[in-house]
C-alpha cells in the first residue's frame, strides 16, 4: 500500500537533501560563494528549480535558499500508527528530492573533468551526456510539438540482461518515445547495457544516457520543464502552469528497473507531481487510485515483455504505428541512426557516385498503385563495402493532386526512409546519399522495400491528396545518368515558378497553429515570401496541409484589404490572427520587427534582435552559443521572445526568410543587419551576396560582422563606421 | 414518575454510561433521565401549536391537521412553516452573533489595539483578502487585515447588496438565488425581516415563508459562520492534520482539570496559551497539583481540538458525565448548548462553574466577564487561578474518571483537503472528484450536529456512519457529530481498513486519511459548503451543489442551530436528513413542500429518518441517483490520448 511508498519517499528525501547541503556547502568552502554555477548553454539556470520556483541559480550562493525551502517542504517522517495523511507530504518530499539533485548534478559542472560529454553524442570513452542544452532542447522540443515524440521514458536502472535492455529499448524506440537513462542496479546501467549490445544511444536514436547517478534523471525533469517555459509560455515560478503542461503534454513516465530504493521512491515522488507515473518490474506496493497523475501512479511486477504496453496505458497514452512490411524496425527514432563504413553493406550515391530522388504526378491511369520494380543491381547483386549509383522516381497519381505538391512529397522521402533501421538517408534532390547497414541486409533488407516504406508512408500521411503510388528504384548506372538529368531540368523549373511567386501574387495566406498545442496564443502566419518560423513549413506546405486535412492546423488566410503595404498589414490577416490567438494579439505585420512583429512558439530557427545605438539588427541562430552583441545568448533571447508573446524588437524567424525580399522590409530589409554568427553567414553567403546586389550594395556580405568582429554593441558599431554599413544612412528604426 | 431506560439503551458511549449508573447510584438528576421523566409536548413537537399572539395560544390537531385552524384563520401549514421559520431565525442569530463577536475581535488586532491575540496566519487572511476583492498588493498587513474586518462587520449591518461570501459558490448556484430572490442582503437584516414576518398578521403563504426562512438560513452558512470559520482561522491558525485524543478519559486526576464548553474559541484559545505559561503552572504546584489540565468539551473545544490538538472530554450529552466525575475544579462556559441543569450538578461536587459571557448568566453560576476585546488575558488569569485554588476542595471519595479516551487525527479544514490530495505544488480537489467519478468513492457525506438525550446517545450517529462507509461514502463531519465517532475510533487513519467498502479504503490508504474527516465546530460547517463549491469548480461532477452526489445528516440533533444548518444546506442545493423527530405533521402541504416540492425550487430537500440503517440508505439512493444523473454510475473505458486528443487537453 502506498503508505510504505511515501514512508520510503519521506526517508528518501531526507538523506538526499542531507546529502546535497553537505556537497553545497563543501563546495561553498571550496569555490566560495560567488562561485558561477550554470549548466551548459542554457536560458533557464538550473531549469527544475527555475521553473517551479522561479528562482535563478547562478551562484553556489544562491543555493542557499533553494536548500532552506527543500527543508521547509521536508515533511516528518511517517508514523507507524495514528499517522497523518502521507500524500501530500510524500509529494512535498519528491519536490525538494527534485530541487536537491537539479543543484548535485550543477555542481559536477564544477568538476575538473566534467564527468559529462557535451552535444546530442557520447564518445569512445564517456557514454554520459548529462543536460541538454537549449539547442537539443529546441529541436527536439519541436518534435513533442508536433507530436512525432508522443512522449518520453525515464528509466532507472537496467534490465536483468542485455538482451532485455535491447528488447525494451526498441520498443519504446517503435513508438517514438525517447529514453531518458539514468541510475544503476547492481552496479549495472541500462545505458551501458544497450551499448554493450552494440545499439546507437544519443539524442539522434532518442536513447538518451543522462548519468550514471539517479540524481541525473533530474535531467529529464529539467527537460520537461524547459519544455513548459519554451514552448508553452509558462512563466517561471509558475508552478502549477508548469505541472500542468506535463500532465497534459509531455506524456512521459519512469521505467523502474531493479530494486526500489527510497532514493527511486523519492524521485518516483517527484515525478508524480508532474504527472509521471511509476512503472516497475520488480514487486513493491502499488497505488492505482487515480488523482495526480492521468491514471495509477505507481504500478508494479510488470514482466518486462509487457512493460512498454503498460506503461503507455497507464500514462493514458495512444500511439498510432503503422504497421510497414519490412524485415526491420520502423520509427522516427531510427532517422537520426549512423551507419558507420564498417557497419555498411553499401554506400548509395553521395560524393563518389551519382544519386538523386524525384517525385512527379501523374494522370490516375497513368500509376498502377503498389508496383515496385528495381531496375538494376539488388542490394544482394552488390559487393559489399563499395559505393553504387542510385536513383528513387516516384510516380503519384489522385484526384486531389497538384503539381505544386511534387516537391513536397519529394522532400518527405528523407525522413520516411531514415525511419527505417539500418537506412542511412542524406541529403536531398541530386545530392542523394544513402547506406544501408550489414544488419538490415542480413535481416532481409532490400531496395524494393524503399519502395514499400514509400507507399504505405504515403499512403498514410497524405492519403487526402493522393490515390495512387509507384515506385522504380534504379541503380543501373547509365539509367541513373540520363534520369538525374530529366530530373534536374524538373528542378529547375520548380525552383523559378516559385520564385516567382510572391506574396502580392496571392489572395490567400495560410496559418499554422500547429504549435497552439505547446504555445496556445501563437499563430504563425505563412505567405510565399516567408515561410513558418520553423523552417519547415512554406506556404505550399501549409496549403498541402489544408488539402490534406481541412480541419488541421493549416488553414487558409484570406488577406483581406491591405490596412499598410509597407508593414504588410491586411483586414483578414488581422482579424484571423486576433480570433485564433484567443484575442491576445490584436494586429500582425509581416514585414516589421518594429510594428506588431509575429509572436513565436519557441521552435524558431533564429531570432532578429535590434541593436538600437546601432540603428541596426542582429541575426543569432539557435546553433550559435556565444554571447551576441545584443548582451544575450541565443538561449536567454529565446525565453523572451517564445511563448506567443509580441515583442517589438525581437521576432523568430526561419534562416530562409532573411533571404526573402520581405525580410524585415519595412525597417529596410537585409540592410539592416549588421552582425550575425560567421558560420550562419557563410551558409547564406549566396543570397547575401544576391540581395546586397539587388538593394545595391553589392559588398554586402563583408559589411556585416560576426563574432570575429565585434561581440557588443559599441564594437558592431565600431565595426559598421569603419566598413560604412548601409544602415548607418537609414531612417532611424526607433 | 416513567420509568427510566436501562443505561444501555439510554447511549453506547460507556464512559457517558459509567458516569450515568454513578448519578443514578448517588441520586443525581441528568438530562438523559429528565428526558425519560418528561415526554414531549406532543403538540409541540409536531409544530400544531401557535403562541405567536395572544388570542391563544392556538393548539390544532396532529392527527387531523386541516380540521381547525387558528383563531386568526392560520392553518397548520402557516403554523408550522411560522415555527420552522422561527428557528431557523434563531439559529442563524446564534451563529451570527458568535460570528460578530469573532469580527470585532478580529478588528482590535487588526488595528494593533489588542496585544492578546495576534494574526497566527497571514497566508489565509490573504487569500480571504482576495476573496472579498480586498486589494493585497503592496499593501501592509494591517491594513489588509483592518479592511477585511471592516467588510466581515458589515455582513452583518449591510441593508443591500448580498454577501460577499455567497460569490464563492458555484455560478449556476448563485444564479439560482439570485432568480428566487433568495441572496441574503446583510444577516441582522434577514434575521430581523425573519422575525418580522413570522408575527401575527404577516406572512401566511408557507411556500413563502419556507423561501424566506431559506434566504435567512443562507445568512448564516455563508454569512456569520463562515465569517467566524475565516476569522478564526486567521486569528487562531487555520486547522491542519494533528493528533487529538476525546472522551472523559482525558481528565488527569493529578491535575487542575479545567473544562470549558461553549462555542466561541477565542477564551479557549487565551486559556490554552495561559495553561502553559510558567507562572499558571507555578500556582498549580502550589495547590499540590502536577499541573494543569485544560480540556474542550462541545464546538469551542472542536475547534482548538483541530487547532491545537487540545484535548476533549465529550460532546453535548456529555456535559452531565464531566461533571459526574467529580474530577472538574472549574467548568468555564460562553454561550450555546449550556444547559441549565449543570449549575445545580456542578453544586453537587467541589465543581466551580463558570459563566463568562454576558449574553449568558445562569442563576447559581459565578459570573467572570470575559471580553476579547478588552481583559482576555486579565479574565483569563483570573478564571484559571479559580479552578486552581479550588484543586484543594476536591474530594478524592466523589472522583471516579473513566479509563477511556480514544486517539485521532483531526483537522481537515478546505485548506488541508487541497493540500493532502496533492501537496504543496498539485494541491487541488481533483483526485476527490476523479475518485468518486471513477467509483471508488460513492460520494461524500456530511454528517452533523447534536446528541439528545432522547435517542441512544451516538448510536444514531455510529451505525449511520457505519453504513456509510460500508458503502463507500466518505464522510465530512463537525460538531458533537464529531465527537462521537471520534471516540469509536472511526478517525484513525487504520479505520479505513476496518469500516471501508474496498474504494474508499484504497482512497483513504493512497492519502494516509481517515475515512471520517473532522472539520470542526457546529459553526465550520461553512467549510462543507466551501468545499462543495470546490468540488463544482474542480469539474466532472455537475455545474452547481445540486449535481453533486452528497447528502447530509444530522442525526440526533436538538438544537434550533441544527435546523439553521439543514436549511442551509438544502437552499444550497443538498439533500439533508434529519433524525430524532421533525417538527411536521407528515402529509400537510408544507411538509410535502419542505420533503419534496422544495427540491424543485432549490435542488436540495428535506427528509426526516429516525432509523440509522433507514437513513443511511435514503442517502444513498440520493447518492446513487445523482451519480446517474451524471452518468458517473457505470465503469468506463481508459480514455487514452492520440495527438489529437492531447491538444484538446488545458494547459
Amino acid at each position: 500500500m502506498s503508505k510504505i511508498i511515501c514512508a520510503a519517499a519521506i526517508r528518501g528525501a531526507h538523506a538526499i537533501v542531507d546529502r546535497v547541503e553537505k556537497k553545497v556547502n563543501d563546495a561553498i568552502a571550496k569555490f566560495g560563494e560567488d562561485k558561477e554555477v550554470k549548466l551548459p548553454n542554457t536560458g533557464y539556470y538550473l531549469p527544475v528549480i527555475y521553473g517551479i520556483l522561479g528562482h535563478k541559480v547562478e551562484t553556489l550562493g544562491d543555493m542557499k535558499p533553494v536548500l532552506e525551502r527543500c527543508r521547509e517542504l521536508l515533511p516528518p517522517q511517517v508514523e507507524e500508527r495514528l499517522w497523518v495523511p502521507y500524500l501530500g507530504h510524500a509529494l512535498d518530499a519528491g519536490m525538494a528530492t527534485l530541487f536537491a539533485y537539479d543543484m548535485e548534478e550543477a555542481l559536477k559542472y564544477l568538476e575538473d573533468p566534467i564527468p559529462y560529454v557535451t552535444g546530442e553524442d557520447p564518445t569512445e570513452d564517456n557514454i554520459w551526456l548529462g543536460a541538454a542544452d537549449d539547442v537539443i532542447m529546441r529541436k527536439r522540443g519541436v518534435e513533442f510539438v508536433d507530436g512525432s515524440a508522443p512522449g518520453f521514458a525515464a528509466i532507472v536502472g537496467a534490465a536483468p540482461d542485455n538482451e532485455t535492455a535491447v528488447k525494451i529499448a526498441k520498443e519504446l524506440q517503435e513508438k517514438g518515445i525517447y529514453v531518458f537513462m539514468a541510475s544503476e542496479h547492481n552496479g549495472k546501467t541500462f545505458a551501458e547495457q544497450l551499448v554493450e549490445a552494440g545499439v546507437q544511444v544519443g539524442w539522434p536514436t532518442r536513447l538518451v544516457p543522462f548519468g550514471r547517478d539517479t540524481s541525473a534523471a533530474i535531467h529529464a525533469v529539467g527537460f520537461a520543464t524547459r519544455a513548459a517555459m519554451a514552448f508553452g509560455g509558462v512563466k517561471p515560478g509558475d508552478y502549477a502552469g508548469i505541472l500542468r503542461y506535463n500532465k497534459n503534454r509531455i506524456f512521459a513516465f519512469v521505467l523502474a528497473l531493479g530494486e526500489v530504493t527510497d532514493e527511486w521512491y523519492a524521485a518516483a515522488a517527484g515525478a508524480i507531481n508532474y504527472g509521471f507515473p511509476t512503472i516497475a518490474d520488480s514487486d513493491i506496493p502499488e497505488i492505482l487510485v487515480t488523482g495526480i497523475c492521468t491514471y495509477e501512479h505507481v504500478v508494479s511486477n510488470v514482466p518486462h515483455d509487457q512493460i512498454v504496453s503498460k506503461a503507455i496505458e497507464v500514462r493514458g497514452l495512444k500511439i498510432q504505428i503503422s504497421k510497414i512490411d519490412i524485415p526491420v524496425s520502423y520509427s522516427p527514432a531510427f532517422e537520426g541512426e549512423r551507419i558507420g563504413r564498417d557497419a555498411m553493406h553499401v554506400e548509395l550515391g553521395g560524393p563518389k557516385a551519382d544519386g538523386f530522388e524525384f517525385c512527379r504526378m501523374l494522370e490516375l491511369d497513368q500509376v498502377e498503385d503498389g508496383k515496385f520494380e528495381v531496375i538494376g543491381p539488388d542490394l544482394d547483386e552488390m559487393e559489399v563495402g563499395k559505393t553504387y549509383p542510385i536513383g528513387i522516381w516516384v510516380e503519384v497519381a489522385g484526384r486531389n493532386m497538384q503539381p505544386d505538391f511534387e516537391p513536397i512529397l519529394e522532400r518527405q522521402i528523407h525522413h520516411l526512409l531514415n525511419g527505417a533501421e539500418g537506412i542511412l538517408h542524406i541529403g536531398q534532390r541530386d545530392i542523394l546519399w544513402m547506406r544501408v547497414s550489414k544488419k538490415a541486409y542480413e535481416a532481409g533488407l532490400r531496395l524494393k522495400h524503399f519502395g514499400t516504406i514509400l507507399h504505405a508512408k504515403f499512403h498514410n500521411e497524405f492519403g487526402k491528396i493522393l490515390d495512387k503510388v509507384q515506385v522504380r528504384i534504379y541503380t543501373e548506372p547509365e539509367k541513373v545518368k540520363e534520369l538525374i538529368e530529366e530530373a534536374r531540368k524538373t528542378y529547375r523549373e520548380r525552383e523559378s515558378r516559385l520564385g516567382a511567386m510572391t506574396d502580392e501574387t496571392v489572395d490567400t495566406f495560410y496559418s499554422c497553429l500547429l504549435c497552439q498545442s505547446f504555445a496556445p496564443d501563437h499563430v504563425c502566419v505563412i505567405s510565399p515570401e516567408r515561410p513558418g518560423l520553423c523552417g519547415a513549413y512554406n506556404w505550399l506546405d501549409g496549403k498541402a496541409a489544408y488539402e490534406i486535412n481541412p480541419t488541421g492546423p493549416n488553414q487558409p488566410v484570406k488577406k483581406g484589404d491591405v490596412i499598410d503595404e509597407k508593414l504588410g498589414q491586411w483586414t483578414g490577416v488581422n482579424e484571423y490572427v486576433y480570433q485564433n490567438s484567443h484575442e491576445s494579439v490584436t494586429s500582425f505585420s509581416a514585414y516589421s520587427l518594429m510594428v506588431d512583429p509575429m509572436t513565436s512558439c519557441g521552435c524558431f530557427e533564429a531570432i532578429v534582435v535590434l541593436l538600437p545605438m546601432a540603428n541596426a539588427v542582429m541575426v543569432v541562430d539557435r546553433d550559435f552559443p556565444g554571447m551576441t552583441p545584443c548582451g544575450m545568448p541565443f538561449s536567454t533571447l529565446a525565453g523572451s521572445v517564445g511563448g506567443g508573446a509580441q515583442t517589438p524588437g525581437f521576432v523568430g524567424i526561419s534562416k530562409f526568410y532573411i533571404g526573402s525580399k520581405k525580410f524585415i522590409s519595412a525597417e529596410g530589409g537585409i540592410l539592416r543587419v549588421a552582425w550575425m554568427p560567421k558560420a550562419l553567414k557563410e551558409s547564406l553567403k549566396e543570397v547575401i551576396q544576391k540581395r546586397g546586389e539587388e538593394l545595391g550594395v553589392p559588398d554586402l556580405y563583408d559589411k556585416i560582422a560576426t563574432e570575429e568582429d565585434a561581440t557588443t554593441e559599441e564594437e558592431v558599431m565600431e565595426f559598421m563606421q569603419k566598413v560604412g554599413h548601409p544602415a548607418l544612412e537609414m531612417d532611424p528604426m526607433m | 414518575m416513567a420509568k427510566l431506560r436501562e443505561i444501555q439503551d439510554v447511549t453506547i458511549c460507556e464512559t457517558t454510561a459509567e458516569m450515568l449508573k454513578k448519578a443514578r447510584d448517588t441520586g443525581l438528576s441528568t438530562a438523559f433521565d429528565r428526558a425519560d421523566e418528561m415526554s414531549a409536548c406532543p403538540i409541540g413537537a409536531k409544530s400544531a401549536c401557535c403562541k405567536h399572539c395572544v388570542m391563544g395560544p392556538c393548539r390544532l390537531s396532529s392527527k387531523a391537521p386541516y380540521d381547525k385552524v387558528g383563531v386568526c384563520g392560520a392553518t397548520i401549514d402557516t403554523i408550522q412553516a411560522r415555527n420552522f421559520a422561527r428557528m431557523v431565525a434563531a439559529g442563524t442569530a446564534a451563529h451570527s452573533d458568535h460570528g460578530r463577536e469573532m469580527s470585532e475581535l478580529f478588528l482590535s488586532i487588526a488595528k494593533g489595539e489588542n496585544p492578546d491575540y495576534q494574526i497566527r496566519d497571514e497566508a489565509k487572511l490573504l487569500a480571504v483578502a482576495k476573496d472579498l476583492g480586498v486589494e493585497t498588493e503592496g499593501r501592509e498587513v494591517k491594513d489588509v487585515a483592518v479592511e477585511v474586518a471592516e467588510i466581515c462587520l458589515s455582513q452583518f449591518s449591510q441593508q443591500h447588496g448580498h454577501l460577499k461570501f455567497l460569490e464563492r459558490a458555484p455560478e449556476a448556484r448563485f444564479k439560482k438565488w439570485q432568480d428566487l430572490g433568495l441572496l441574503p442582503r446583510g444577516v441582522d437584516r434577514e434575521v430581523v425581516e425573519m422575525m418580522h414576518r413570522t408575527a401575527m398578521g404577516v406572512d401566511q403563504d408557507y411556500k413563502n415563508l419556507t423561501l424566506g426562512a431559506a434566504r435567512c438560513a443562507l445568512a448564516d452558512g455563508w454569512g456569520g459562520s463562515m465569517v467566524s470559520t475565516e476569522l478564526s482561522d486567521i486569528m487562531f491558525g487555520t486547522p491542519k492534520p494533528i493528533r487529538g485524543e476525546v472522551d472523559l478519559g482525558v481528565l488527569d486526576a493529578g491535575k487542575v482539570n479545567v473544562v470549558v464548553h461553549g462555542h466561541e474559541p477565542h477564551m479557549l484559545d487565551m486559556l490554552c496559551e495561559l495553561a502553559e505559561d510558567p507562572e499558571m503552572l507555578a500556582k498549580a504546584k502550589e495547590a499540590g497539583a502536577e499541573g494543569i489540565n485544560l480540556v474542550g468539551m462541545c464546538c469551542s473545544g472542536n475547534e482548538q481540538l483541530i487547532r491545537r490538538g487540545l484535548k476533549h472530554a465529550g460532546n453535548f450529552m456529555q456535559c452531565d458525565a464531566v461533571i459526574i466525575t467529580g474530577a472538574v475544579d472549574g467548568m468555564m462556559v460562553d454561550v450555546q448548548c449550556i444547559q441549565q441543569g449543570l449549575v445545580s450538578l456542578s453544586q453537587c461536587f467541589h465543581t466551580k462553574f463558570f459563566t463568562t459571557n454576558y449574553r449568558c448568566k445562569i442563576e447559581g453560576a459565578e459570573h467572570i466577564e470575559f471580553h476579547g476585546t478588552e481583559n482576555a488575558r486579565q479574565a483569563g488569569v483570573e478564571l484559571l487561578t479559580k479552578a486552581i485554588e479550588n484543586f484543594k476542595n476536591r474530594d478524592a471519595s466523589k472522583v471516579t474518571i473513566p479509563d477511556t479516551r480514544e486517539q485521532m487525527i483531526g483537522g481537515f479544514s478546505h485548506e488541508t483537503i487541497n493540500y493532502m490530495l496533492g501537496g504543496t505544488f498539485r494541491a487541488s480537489y481533483t483526485p476527490l472528484n476523479d475518485n468518486i467519478i471513477n467509483g471508488r468513492i460513492r460520494g461524500v457525506a456530511g454528517v452533523v450536529g447534536c446528541t439528545n438525550p432522547r435517542v441512544k446517545h451516538d448510536w444514531v450517529h455510529y451505525e449511520l456512519v457505519k453504513e456509510l462507509l460500508a458503502n463507500d461514502v466518505l464522510v465530512v463531519q463537525t460538531g458533537c457529530s464529531a465527537i462521537t465517532m471520534a471516540k469509536m475510533g472511526f478517525m484513525q487513519p487504520e479505520a479505513a481498513a476496518k469500516y471501508c467498502g474496498p474504494g474508499l479504503r484504497e482512497v483513504c490508504e493512497a492519502v494516509g486519511m481517515p475515512p471520517v474527516l473532522h472539520s470542526g465546530a457546529c459553526v465550520d460547517n461553512s467549510r462543507i459548503l466551501v468545499a462543495l463549491s470546490e468540488m463544482v469548480k474542480t469539474g466532472g461532477l455537475g455545474d452547481d451543489i445540486s449535481d453533486l452526489p452528497v447528502a447530509g445528516a444530522a442525526p440526533e440533533y436538538m438544537s434550533e442551530k441544527a435546523i439553521a444548518i439543514g436549511h442551509y444546506f438544502v437552499a444550497s442545493g443538498v439533500f439533508t436528513v434529519f433524525g430524532v423527530t421533525f417538527p411536521a405533521i407528515e402529509g400537510t402541504k408544507w411538509a410535502e413542500y419542505l420533503f419534496g416540492g422544495i427540491e424543485e425550487d432549490l435542488g436540495g430537500k428535506w427528509a426526516f429518518e429516525s432509523d440509522p440503517n433507514k437513513m443511511a440508505a435514503l442517502m444513498i439512493d440520493h447518492i446513487n441517483k445523482k451519480r446517474e444523473a451524471l452518468g458517473i454510475h457505470k465503469k468506463k473505458e481508459r480514455v487514452l490520448f492520440d495527438m489529437e486528443a492531447r491538444r484538446q487537453l488545458e494547459v
